[in-house]
């Protein structure tokens, strides 16, 4: 029979393995908490720690000013900030805001690009987390007819 | 079955250019059937992974907000001819795709 400091160790020795894992592995696990957020901050929270970006013009985003069709909106990010971690595209409006997020790694350049759904007019906002913080720019997408449901 | 993901890559140098486009109905799970008035449960991709010989170069985590039949491209460095370079996506209800490709 296992004693209660047996199971401590074992519970010990399994969080040592597991914060031994490379970044890439614990990266690896679908953000689920942050997807289904039906706030923008709170998402961010979820998924950075922190809801407070740096605005900067080191990020380019690229979207169209007027989106005939929500269903299909391209959205592409360029960042030309050092040692970039992360990017993520946050739909203000959306009814669950966070749309996607981009785990960099070593050798993979800061730039993206996807196709994304939106319910309404709204900001959409590139979220590029650095080793520094986090960063974004935004910029407003009107949408003519919702891509979200009906 | 046959991979119904299509990968094309452009290769200049050590760059890699990856444009990838796969076939899934990425439903919100908020969407009703005209016909039964019924909610279509939510089905999307949620993650969509590269490697390179084997090295992971992107994990991608999508969202229902992700457009169907999603397109994505992005670029790495590191890469040369005859490298493989494996798409493989997991969805919601566990489904999987993959495909595996060489660079050149």
């Amino acid at each position: 029979m296992k004693t209660r400091r047996s199971i401590l160790q074992g519970a010990g020795i399994a969080l040592a393995m597991f914060a031994t894992l490379p970044r890439v592995l614990l990266a690896a696990v679908w953000p689920d908490k942050a997807f289904s957020s039906a706030a923008a901050g709170q998402a961010m929270i979820d998924l950075l720690g922190t809801d407070q970006t740096i605005p900067t013009d080191q990020i380019f985003l690229k979207v169209p000013e007027i989106a005939e069709n929500g269903a299909v909106v391209p959205v592409t990010i360029n960042a030309s900030l050092e040692n970039v971690e992360s990017i993520s595209i946050v739909v203000e409006k959306n009814p669950r805001p966070l749309a996607a997020t981009f785990e960099m790694i070593p050798g993979t350049l800061p730039e993206i690009s996807c196709r994304i759904k939106m319910g309404e007019t709204s900001d959409v906002m590139a979220v590029v987390k650095t080793a520094d913080g986090v960063y974004s720019t935004s910029k407003q997408v009107k949408v003519t007819i919702g891509g979200c449901g009906g | 079955m046959a991979s119904k993901i299509k990968v094309k890559t452009k290769l200049s140098g050590d760059l890699a250019e990856v444009k990838s486009l796969m076939l899934h109905p990425m439903e919100t799970g908020s969407r009703k059937d005209p016909d039964t008035g019924k909610v279509i449960p939510a089905h999307h991709i949620t993650q969509l992974n590269f490697t390179n010989n084997g090295n992971p170069v992107m994990v991608a985590n999508f969202s229902t907000a992700i457009s169907k039949d999603p397109y994505f491209g992005f670029k790495f460095r590191g890469a040369k001819e005859g490298d493989t370079l494996v798409v493989s996506w997991v969805d919601n209800l566990g489904n999987r795709d993959e495909l595996e490709t060489v660079l050149k």
